[in-house]
């Protein structure tokens, strides 16, 4: 069988006597769409930014792509994308100039920017934006091109933090669109999100409470799980007895 | 290396677009130059003066032509009586009165000296002063010029000598300070604002998770600036040569080199305030106050330090600019060579030294 893109144990971060993820154990396959369900504060930003090695954790285990986060830090920084919560692209800069940059600074060649840029420029039907600041785009538009950029150079993992925050429902499915392209490619998708409606497009979900999973299946076994019709009652069950509250 | 070209040539596009960025760096040093240079120069022309000659003979003639001669004066010559000296000094529109007694010339040619009367408006010392000291330098210029035989006494006893600066030009204080004001400026808060600005967008997260190293991430940030201060040291430069007629008596390579010294330390001062704070404003409001205002109050161009309590002078030994500023002076205007300067380059580079060591290490700390 094929290693794991992710695999953790116990992973834990403790912030004094505050202990934001606690126990984190879990495996994501190569190619999977892997959603990391919880309400604002349950510890999913924490989790992403140890696996990101943006954060020491505090005990445990996790490997990603193939590279211990204690000491391979270097190694996984290489081998992941990552697009934030906080729009992740310089506003005052053209969508050529960012992909330029963005491109540049993952180490690649001249040839090979001018190529996946035009192409990834062609994907979207950017041709007559290209030209134009960032900042003057409508906020869907800069989520997809912000994707593309964050999958520029062929990651073999893409980290997506809250990616469609703000946006309609109908922009978020187009935005899921490119997420499956990237998934069909072979790309591992690690997606944090609170829309229970992108909850159902993933493969596998893990719920977090108060910084623990509190189930972890794909969405069809979850709702069966629990005697449910949506991911909504899912998580409704699951998150009323949270102590943490969106503060 | 082209992570490194990618990230320099981003940071350029950042100030290019900006505009409020490019009217702070270029407009910022031309007009603190042409300010301090013209407007808040603390040299005074032209000021209004009454003569009340009462010897009209041709001493008093000749040393009114004098005054009239020179730019620091405008000379009204109408026989005021007393009382109407003071109504023209109450309503402000004289600044000085000077009147000669009876028998000035007379008692210049046979008893060898002879006084005048000065009177200044108080209320404003600092120009009473001033123009007391123009009117003393033009008289005593006027004295040797007519000294009879080489072995005469002089008329009257008073010696000033001011050295580097017999003009009293304000600028040439001025430049120095200027100068080590904008650096200061540009280099603490266009670093600190730019860093700060990546963590509040979020874009700083993205290029933390990027294999980009963090000790090139800073480097990038600081190379844009440095050159820009470079072309804002030009600027001041060559602004202040042919505008204000700023004499460069020293090396033209050695002040470069150690601006860039002073630059380098603005720098690391800049990257250390962002590594300490999470907002523009708060990175603005810390280079302003924390920056700006210890370099006006102690680098010694507006306020000597020499007059300042111990404690004061004290803190002032803390001020990168101090350094740069004294620097700056015995280069441009005394023309020292580096062998009397050593001293204060020594300091500077010591204290950049310690903050740029600082500061790398709180960037890394960041990360964990």
């Amino acid at each position: 069988m094929e290693r794991p893109a992710i695999k953790t144990h116990n992973l834990t971060k403790r912030f004094g006597d505050f202990t934001a993820a606690k126990d984190l154990s879990f495996e994501v396959a190569k190619g999977e769409i892997f959603g990391f369900l919880g309400a604002n504060g349950a510890g999913k930003t924490t989790a992403m930014r140890m696996l990101c090695g943006l954060s020491i954790p505090s005990s445990g285990e996790a490997n990603v792509a193939g590279f211990d986060v204690y000491r391979q830090t270097e190694n996984i920084k290489r081998n992941i994308g990552y697009m934030s919560q906080k729009f992740s692209l310089y506003e005052d800069l053209t969508i050529t100039e960012n992909i330029e940059f963005f491109g540049g600074i993952y180490g690649l060649s001249n040839k090979e920017i001018r190529d996946r840029g035009s192409a990834l420029i062609n994907e979207l039907g950017l041709e007559k934006e290209k030209k134009k600041l960032v900042g003057s785009l409508p906020l869907g538009w800069k989520q997809k091109i912000a994707f593309s950029v964050a999958v520029l150079h062929d990651p073999s993992i893409v980290f997506l933090d809250e990616p469609t925050g703000g946006v309609d429902p109908v922009t978020r499915r187009q935005f899921w669109d490119l997420i499956y392209d990237a998934s069909d490619r072979g790309i591992t998708v690690f997606v944090t999100t609170h829309y229970m409606d992108e909850a159902e497009y993933c493969n596998r979900i893990s719920m977090m409470v108060d910084g623990e999973i509190k189930a972890l299946d794909s969405p069809s076994e979850l709702k069966k799980k629990f005697g449910v019709e949506s991911m909504d009652d899912v998580f409704f069950h699951l998150a009323r007895g949270a102590k943490r509250s969106d503060n | 290396m082209t992570q490194f070209f990618s990230f320099i040539r981003k940071e350029f596009y950042h100030v290019f677009r900006d505009s409020k960025t490019l009217l702070m760096l270029f407009g910022l040093p031309i007009a603190q130059i042409l300010l301090f240079g013209f407007a808040l120069s603390n040299e005074i022309k032209d000021s209004r003066i009454v003569i009340s000659d009462l010897s009209r003979d041709e001493g008093s003639r000749k040393v009114i032509e004098k005054l009239s001669a020179s730019e620091h004066f405008i000379v009204t010559r109408s026989d005021l009586s007393p009382r109407e000296i003071e109504a023209a000094f109450k309503k402000g529109d004289i600044k000085l009165a000077v009147l000669f007694p009876a028998r000035f010339g007379e008692d210049l040619q046979h008893l060898g000296s002879a006084s005048i009367q000065v009177i200044g408006d108080a209320s404003d010392p600092n120009t009473s002063n001033t123009l007391i000291t123009y009117l003393t330098g033009i008289v005593q210029d006027f004295q040797s010029q007519n000294r009879r035989s080489p072995g005469s006494a002089p008329l009257i006893n008073v010696e000033t000598r001011m050295l580097y600066n017999p003009e009293l030009k304000g600028s040439t204080n001025y430049v120095p300070g200027v100068l080590a004001l904008v650096l200061m400026l540009v280099c603490v808060l266009m670093t600190s604002v730019s860093i700060v600005r990546e963590k509040e967008m979020g874009t700083m997260e993205v290029l933390l998770v990027s294999p980009l190293n963090p000790v090139l991430l800073v480097i990038s940030k600081a190379v844009p600036y440095f050159a820009l201060s470079l072309v804002n040291l030009a600027v001041i430069l060559i602004l202040s040569s042919t505008l204000l007629d700023m004499p460069l008596h020293g090396s033209l390579v050695l002040l470069v080199a150690l601006s860039s010294l002073f630059i380098l330390t603005c720098l690391a001062v800049g990257l250390l305030i962002s590594n300490s704070t999470g907002s523009q404003q708060m990175a603005m409001l810390i280079s302003l106050m924390g920056m700006l205002i210890p370099t006006m109050l102690f680098t010694g161009f507006m306020f000597p330090l020499e007059n300042m309590p111990w404690a004061l002078r004290a803190i002032s030994n803390i001020i990168p600019s101090k350094w740069y500023y004294i620097i700056v002076k015995s280069i441009m205007i005394k023309g020292l060579g580096f062998s009397a300067i050593w001293k204060e380059s020594l300091i500077l580079f010591i204290m950049m030294l310690a903050l740029m060591a600082i500061s790398f290490k709180r960037f890394k700390v960041r990360l964990t």
